[in-house]
């Protein structure tokens, strides 16, 4: 079989989700596993809207607040079981993104971040506000999700973090899977295509509004998910989760790591996820580095990190 | 009984076409029309109006007065995506390529129109995805290899010589197999054996049936390969007819020789 770009891509993701626990100094390493894999799955709609059709949201957390509160309330005042609660956030999301990206996608120009902008800050302040049903800024418990002790039923006995390291981590390789797929197809094509020249694209038939607001609703069910799963695993959630630092970070990780290739921007979830782990000084600076890290590949690696290293390693072997 | 057989045979008719950029009428009043298999040109000094011309008749701009109709049907204002699905494909003067893809993504994706299908069936990479997708690669390498251009196929389109990236959009706009195509200065800034090869090219595409509007500053080719030419200056139409006959016009003279003597005559 030919070694596609596509499949090593996915190998080279499966391969460090099996290997990775062999170097995990503790247990707490496969909590922050889950946390790199669940920003990715972020991350990787972002690849969608901004890597693949050039447009920009600054306010994907919005819809990672939609995917998480779902969780919370829909299994409490409905009484659905949480994975619905997941796919139920999905749908909101998406009919959510259509009805905004609607209007604003047939105009030029940066309206869309203005707007993602706005409406991120609307779902954050309502999820803040609105203290008789999401109980306010101190955050509300989430259900457990059960699929663990259904496991345990069949044998696999997992402990809490393993668990849910392993499922974010297959979620993430089917998102990754999802969003390559999309890449060589006919979608993905006529959204770089708009992305590169839209009054090229639209001259050769691509309806420029419509496959906008795809890539929007699509990047906008990558991140209710995330934000569903991490819910999910903390069993508790705070409206921090819908905030705009929330938004800069997803945005941040993709462009720091290769905001084109879904690869890169999965590296890029990795280092700003780990960092602040390990190194306490980055969590208490994180906005600041966070400006500084977008600054600086803005500057030097307007490709991200991943594209250029590879670049200069191509460059080298040649 | 006439008119009734013109509007049958007619592919093209713009009639009356106008419009302003702040008080300046970079267009005013221009009509013609084109029919199947024909190549009509548009030429005329810098400024004239004709990049304008082509945007609007391709929906890029609205026009500001005037129809236009393609194949009978009144297409004025419409949308560059709706007028592709009507047949219409066009280049243009300042390349508009997909610089981040391959020289054959590029050429995929003129058959956008003929691949393009659900998005939920490319996520998924689902058979019909894939198999539209074959189609249009095994399209778009036929069409690379008409332009001479099927060795270039993997290289990034970005790397490619100006010429190279002049026929790369004549094979993308051709992709759509469109009944009329426009061409904005094909052969700009090409060399004389490329602008050869770009002359054949327009010819072999409109004996195939397809009919060219063409804009373009090289007179000999003009003459050379043109059923009928449109001469714009300043926005309006000042002479229309065969080769012969505008070649011959005084008005078109000139307009010439009123261009050469402000720019130094930099393209006669
Ligand atoms: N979008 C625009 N806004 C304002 N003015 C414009 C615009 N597009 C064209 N013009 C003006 O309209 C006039 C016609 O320009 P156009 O590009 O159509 O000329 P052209 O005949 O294609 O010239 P060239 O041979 O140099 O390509 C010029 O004066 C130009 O400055
Ligand atoms: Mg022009």
């Amino acid at each position: 079989m030919k070694m596609t770009p596509k499949l090593a891509t996915l190998l080279i993701l499966a391969a460090l989700v099996l290997l990775a626990p062999f170097l995990f100094p503790s247990n707490f390493y496969y909590r922050v596993g889950a946390l790199i894999f669940v920003n990715s799955i972020a991350v990787t709609g972002i690849v969608i809207l901004t890597g693949y059709a050039g447009q920009i949201s600054l306010g994907h957390a919005g819809f990672a607040g939609i995917g998480a509160y779902a969780c919370a309330l829909a299994p409490a005042h409905f009484g659905i079981h949480p994975a619905l609660a997941v796919v139920l956030g999905a749908a909101i999301s998406a009919l959510l993104a259509w009805l905004v990206g609607r209007p604003i996608l047939r105009l030029k120009g940066y309206y869309l971040g203005v707007a993602t902008l706005g409406l991120g800050i609307l779902i954050s302040m309502m999820l803040n506000n609105e203290r008789q049903l999401t109980r306010g800024p101190d955050g509300i418990e989430v259900p457990e999700l059960g699929l663990r002790a259904l496991l345990k039923g069949w044998g696999l006995d997992l402990t809490n973090g393993q668990f849910w390291y392993y499922f974010c981590g297959l979620c993430m390789i089917l998102g990754a899977w999802l969003a390559l797929n999309l890449h060589n197809s006919p979608s993905g094509r006529a959204l770089r295509a708009l992305h590169g020249s839209e009054v090229a694209a639209r001259t050769v038939g691509v309806d420029v509004a419509r496959m906008k607001l795809q890539a929007f609703v699509i990047s906008a069910v990558y991140a209710s998910v995330s934000g569903s799963l991490l819910a999910l695993q903390n069993k508790f959630i705070t409206p921090d989760v819908a905030g705009f630092m929330h938004s800069i970070e997803m945005v941040t990780m993709a462009v720091l790591g290769g905001v084109g290739s879904v690869l890169g921007a999965i590296f890029g979830a990795a280092i700003l996820t780990l960092l602040p782990q390990v190194l306490t000084v980055f969590a208490e600076y994180e906005q600041l580095v966070l400006g500084l890290v977008m600054m600086l590949v803005m500057i030097f690696l307007r490709e991200g990190l991943l594209p250029s290293i590879l670049r200069k390693l191509r460059r080298k072997g040649e | 009984m006439t008119a009734s057989r013109d509007t049958q045979t007619t592919l093209l008719s713009v009639e009356g076409l106008g419009i302003s950029f702040g008080g300046l009428k970079a267009v005013n009043d221009v009509s013609f029309a084109v029919k199947p298999g024909e190549i009509v040109s548009v030429i005329g000094p810098n400024g004239a109006g004709k990049t304008t011309l082509f945007n609007m008749i391709s929906g890029v701009y609205q026009p500001g007065a005037g129809r236009i109709s393609l194949s009978g049907e009144e297409v004025t204002g419409m949308e560059p995506h709706l007028l592709a699905r009507r047949g219409m494909s066009r280049t243009f003067q300042n390349l508009q390529i997909f610089q981040s893809m391959s020289v054959l993504e590029n050429a995929i994706s003129g058959f956008h129109l003929q691949e393009r299908g659900s998005v939920l069936a490319d996520l998924l990479s689902l058979p019909g995805s894939r198999r539209r997708a074959k189609a249009a690669e095994e399209g778009a390498r036929k069409l690379l290899a008409r332009v001479r251009l099927a060795e270039a196929a993997d290289r990034e389109a970005g790397n490619l010589s100006y010429g190279s990236l002049k026929r790369l959009e004549i094979a993308r706009a051709m992709a759509s197999q469109p009944k009329i195509l426009l061409l904005d200065e094909p052969a700009a800034g090409c060399n004389a054996v490329e602008t050869e090869e770009i002359d054949h090219l327009i010819a072999e595409i409109a004996a195939s049936g397809v009919a060219i509007l063409l804009v373009e500053h090289d007179m000999k080719m003009v003459m050379r390969i043109s059923n009928h030419i449109v001469v714009l200056d300043h926005g309006e139409k000042i002479a229309e007819g065969d080769p012969a006959t505008v070649s011959r016009d005084p008005a078109v003279i000139a307009a010439y020789l009123g261009a050469e003597a402000q720019t130094g005559g930099d393209h006669a």
